[in-house]
């Protein structure tokens, strides 16, 4: 399945899916020494996402999100590329900083909400410099 | 500016704003990066064009010692409250600005970060104000400019959603813990609309709405509602809606306020070791209701009891002698911080008490704690009795 998404900081990566339909604050849901969500409230408490393609609706919650994902760049704890179903200022803030101050995007992709609700955990996705999302 | 102008680019804003004022989250020391970005803009010489005032940071600055604070924690964390300072920064540390001097005013354009902060602003004063991201907030005030978009313009302040609250009960309404677990609920309704409130009907203090705004912050996205007959953009329904119909109407159920409040409490037992108090920082009001609970009592020698509040709020409650009750209760206060925002916590803690929906929600994750939410007397009396108290009658 070829998905064509909106591009919110272009970049590519592939890897295993994380998904679920629920928002997520990661200030008090991410910890940035793991790459575990620790929000005990959400599905995917105790998951590990470093390094594999997060699909959330969008984030909620702190303003401390921003600070969070931008930690998990500089530790290599991020997840390898982040699916929203809207644009959210606060991966793509947390983003353009790690571009700015360590060359290194989180590749960000926003997707229709019928194309966002086709990914599910496990699936494995290429995302592509122009946005296009491959789902094998 | 860069930053600034890509993110206006991605919320569609086709131009900037001015803003007269700022308040920065970004502050709080995280980790390594918050702090090169911070001295990184401080080494550049940057500094705020707006008067900009400071959230918590990541420490007591002249009170960690007592607690379990690391030292190199604490002078990283200390490093990244110099290089705020330096940008010309007001150091008032505090998650309750809107109860300070640097309070803004009805219709003022804002770049607030803190998201308890933001729904405070938006909704109980009116001023206008995005959600800002830690990070956007300082890049703001450098530049005294935002992109013209979302909660700054009118346009986007009217409410969608309408919440009637026509069977809950005078009691239920007038209860403390209504407010915050009202928000709470507010907060997971929403999704992305702004929701108006219909049927309060009551007065509601200043801390109270406070208690509402940081739960419905938590717990959702909310930046902006409104309280039809109490917030200022909202004297009426037609003033909340500028004159549209709701695009949704939900009613709310005393079993939709019950759900909220066990939600708020994750621990099973009577067992606590810590009561906490103060997310969104104590007030002055606040430290007055809580003197003559404390009056003669003494906390059991087993759960502790914390504060936690602003420098400033600290004083004013010294001088009024509303501070020296706490302290003969055996009870301790911490400044600058909180307990979710400096490692403070002994690890021998495991479960705390509060009355702070915000703490609730976010202590199990951040401090791997469990926590039981009850009212400030609940608080007061559990910690006196040294297991958990609720009289909580109107919530069973």
């Amino acid at each position: 399945m070829t998905i064509r998404g909106r591009i919110v900081v272009a970049g590519v990566a592939q890897g295993e899916v994380l998904a679920s339909a629920e928002p997520l604050s990661f200030w008090g849901g991410y910890d940035q020494r793991t790459g575990e969500i620790i929000d005990r409230r959400h599905p995917l408490s105790g998951c590990i996402a470093a390094g594999k393609i997060l699909a959330l609706p969008s984030s909620r919650g702190s303003s401390t999100t921003t600070a969070i994902l931008l930690e998990s760049v500089k530790l290599g704890t991020a997840p390898a590329a982040i699916i929203t179903n809207e644009v959210d200022r606060f991966f793509a803030l947390a983003s353009i900083v790690a571009e700015e101050l360590y060359g290194a995007p989180i590749p960000l992709v926003a997707l229709e909400e019928a194309d966002f609700d086709a990914l599910s955990s496990g699936q494995h996705v290429q995302i592509f410099e122009d946005g296009i999302v491959e789902v094998q | 500016m860069k930053i600034i102008a890509r993110m206006a680019e991605l919320g569609g804003a086709d131009s900037l704003m001015d803003i007269s004022a700022a308040h920065i989250d970004s502050a709080i020391f995280t980790g390594d990066a918050t702090l090169e970005f911070a001295e990184h803009l401080s080494g550049l010489g940057a500094h705020v064009a707006v008067p900009s005032s400071l959230n918590v940071s990541g420490l007591d600055e002249f009170g960690w010692q007592e607690w379990a604070v690391p030292p190199e924690w604490a002078a990283k964390a200390q490093r990244q409250m110099q290089a705020y300072q330096k940008m010309g920064c007001v150091p008032i540390w505090t998650c309750a600005p809107y109860q300070t001097e640097m309070k803004p005013s009805f219709g003022q354009q804002v770049a607030w970060g803190e998201s308890n902060a933001i729904a405070f602003a938006n909704s109980v004063i009116g001023a206008r104000t995005e959600r800002y991201p830690d990070l956007m907030d300082i890049c703001a005030a450098i530049t005294g400019r935002v992109p013209a978009a979302g909660l700054h313009l009118t346009r986007n302040r009217k409410a969608t959603l309408l919440l009637q609250l026509r069977q809950i009960p005078r009691k239920v309404r007038e209860d403390e813990s209504f407010y915050p677990v009202l928000g709470l609920l507010m907060g997971t309704v929403a999704e992305n609309q702004i929701l108006a409130v219909e049927g309060i009907e009551v007065r509601p203090t200043e801390d109270q709405l406070k208690a509402m705004c940081a739960a419905v912050s938590s717990s959702g996205s909310v930046a902006l509602f409104h309280l039809i007959g109490i917030t200022p953009e909202a004297r009426t329904r037609e003033d909340a809606f500028q004159g549209e119909e709701p695009e949704r109407i939900v009613n709310v159920t005393m079993e939709d306020l019950r759900s909220a409040y066990r939600q708020l409490t994750t621990s099973e037992g009577e067992k606590l070791d810590m009561v906490v108090l103060g997310s969104p920082h104590f007030s002055l009001a606040e430290f007055q209701l809580l003197a003559p609970l404390l009056q003669g009592k003494h906390r059991h020698p087993n759960v502790q009891f914390l504060v936690t509040t602003s420098r400033g709020m600290k004083l004013l409650a010294e001088q009024s002698g509303a501070l020296q009750p706490l302290i003969d209760f055996g009870g301790k206060i911490t400044v600058d911080t909180c307990v979710l925002t400096t490692p403070m916590l002994h690890p021998s803690t495991h479960i705390l008490m509060t009355n702070s929906a915000k703490y609730s929600y976010y202590a199990p994750g951040l401090l791997n704690t469990q926590v039981v939410f009850g009212s400030m007397a609940d608080c007061v009396q559990s910690a006196i009795t040294g297991r958990v108290v609720r009289n909580n009658g109107v919530w069973r």
